[in-house]
């Protein structure tokens, strides 16, 4: 069945309007029920974040509209974040995190949403940004030199092995160098 | 650079080049979600920030180059009529959500299109590049690159075990998309598309029509994308994306020469005729349009058709496109306005071939 407004596209959306008790129905498409009204652009963005959203809400409250918030609950609980005033709840509607303190905020609480979306996967393992990622970059080839020379120990390469050992640990100072200059920064 | 040669120009420069693999892989893209630190995201920014950002990028990044990405210009949305940013999409430039949803949103667009940063989108940058054919490494590369060179200044919203923080959830981490844009005529034609999505999707990668979610595939065109962000590394996401997009190109042209084993005259025959109704017809619609101009290409790349070139696809596939139609005509046209439009726009261009 085409849509009847463009006749363009088929028709996906099937209405039932009833007028003043005269009832017509509407075939049209996607497209043109946005463009001629049948649908608002509300309905529009309510199906996608009910998909994530509805990913996200295995952990339901009994909590209905119609009763009273219950603040011991959000105090003891601390999941409204600070920083962008998004609760716990709003997140799991709308399907998106405010600000960057907001992961901080829900925290480990976050680790079974990441679970479904991500098959498993809860930790970082990519880039690392040099202005904020602090020391990681570092600790990160430090694991990598590490292995490294595991491998060169078990190839009995322990002339090159040695090498690698003195790489890991002026990168160790590195790190150290920095902590101690932090806190030399704090006094 | 100039808006108005973005806006009238249906391929952007980048595309006139050939790619590895581009007779079936048309191109390969990076995304790259980022955000400021200390700003809540745009969906939870006020007024004030959204405005301090694309600011901040209208000083520090409008008419920079960047190695071989020169003169970026920062185009705002708010300065742009409803069909201009209708173009920007059809050209992939910006995504339908910058379009219709970000007031303070803007885009900065380097002179050969290749690169795209969204401003003010779901996340504050999201910054886009493109290669012809199939080089996915080579786009994760440049934009990783193009990623150090903004956070030289940009101090990143960055979390030791979460990543790369995003608005969405499944975003974060290292916040890359990658995809492909394949034409995969044969292996719609022999029905193995349908039983290839489900296996696809059952990686981990998601299939989608040319204009990115819930579109149709016009014109046999598929865009294939990675869906996990979190837990794999950058080099892993596009090492598993490419995995399956190789035995694609496979399988397609495995199924391209079965073809024209099995059916010979008959498919030259469908191609042709495709070519005729390009030629010749008054009215089309862009379904039927998209259809043919995919035959047309197969056409090409099989040997059958000389003297058309290769990019004719993706570029009669893009501006016969409602908004580029109406750009073209200066003027908002009805859908059986833009069958004639199409129709005529497309004889012409096949015209300048001969």
């Amino acid at each position: 069945m085409e849509c009847q407004e463009c006749h363009q596209r088929p028709a996906t959306l099937h209405f039932t309007q009833v007028i003043n008790g005269n009832k017509t129905e509407v075939h049209v498409c996607e497209k043109c029920a946005y463009e001629k009204g049948y649908m608002s652009q509300n309905q529009d963005s309510f199906s996608l974040h009910n998909l994530l959203s509805g990913l996200f809400n295995f952990e339901t409250y009994p909590m209905s509209e119609s009763q009273t918030p219950n603040y011991s609950y959000s105090t003891q609980q601390g999941l409204k974040c600070e920083k962008c005033g998004l609760t716990y709840q709003e997140f799991t509607r709308i399907g998106k995190f405010g600000c960057a303190e907001c992961y901080r905020t829900f925290g480990e609480k976050l680790n079974p949403i990441f679970r479904r979306v991500h098959s498993g996967n809860t930790r970082h393992d990519g880039k690392i940004p040099v202005r904020t990622g602090g020391n990681l970059q570092i600790r990160k080839q430090i694991d990598d030199k590490r292995q490294e020379m595991q491998r060169l120990i078990h190839e009995e390469n322990f002339e090159e092995a040695a090498k690698v050992r003195d790489q890991i640990r002026s990168l160790q100072e590195q790190i150290n160098s920095d902590i101690s200059d932090d806190r030399d920064g704090d006094e | 650079m100039s808006l108005e040669r973005v806006m009238n120009e249906a391929i952007s420069p980048w595309m006139k080049e050939e790619g590895p693999d581009s007779d079936i892989v048309l191109s390969s893209r990076v995304r790259l979600a980022r955000n400021f630190e200390d700003i809540p995201f745009p969906i939870l920014a006020d007024e004030e920030d959204l405005t301090r950002i694309i600011d901040y990028f209208q000083q520090e990044y409008a008419q920079q180059s960047f190695e071989s990405y020169q003169d970026l210009e920062l185009i705002r949305m708010k300065d742009l009529k409803d069909v201009e940013k209708r173009v920007l999409v059809e050209k992939h430039l910006i995504s339908p959500h910058l379009s219709d949803h970000a007031n303070y949103g803007g885009v900065l667009i380097s002179e050969n299109e290749q690169v795209s940063i969204m401003v003010n989108e779901e996340d504050h940058m999201r910054i886009q590049l493109y290669v012809p054919g199939y080089q996915l490494e080579k786009a994760l590369n440049e934009a990783s690159k193009l990623d150090d060179w903004l956070e030289e200044n940009i101090n990143y919203a960055f979390d030791e075990e979460r990543g790369y923080l995003t608005s969405c959830p499944t975003n974060v981490g290292t916040g890359l998309r990658a995809s492909v844009m394949m034409h995969l005529p044969a292996l719609v034609m022999t029905q193995q598309m349908n039983r290839l999505v489900p296996a696809i999707n059952q990686l981990g990668l998601v299939v989608r029509g040319i204009y990115g979610e819930g579109s149709e595939a016009l014109g046999n065109i598929f865009q294939i994308s990675n869906q996990i962000t979190l837990g794999k590394s950058e080099k892993d996401i596009v090492e598993d994306l490419k995995s399956v997009v190789h035995q694609l190109i496979e399988h397609e042209r495995t199924a391209r020469d079965r073809i024209i084993g099995q059916t010979g005259v008959q498919l030259e025959d469908k191609i042709f005729r495709s070519y005729g109704v390009l030629s010749n017809s008054r009215i089309i619609e862009s379904k039927e349009a998209a259809k043919c101009l995919s035959d047309l290409r197969l056409g090409i790349d099989l040997g059958y058709i000389k003297n058309v070139s290769k990019t004719i696809l993706n570029e009669l596939m893009i501006l016969t496109q409602p908004g580029f139609l109406q750009q073209y005509a200066q003027k908002s046209l009805t859908p059986e306005e833009r069958d004639v439009r199409r129709a005529s726009l497309i004889r012409e261009r096949l015209q300048l071939e001969n």
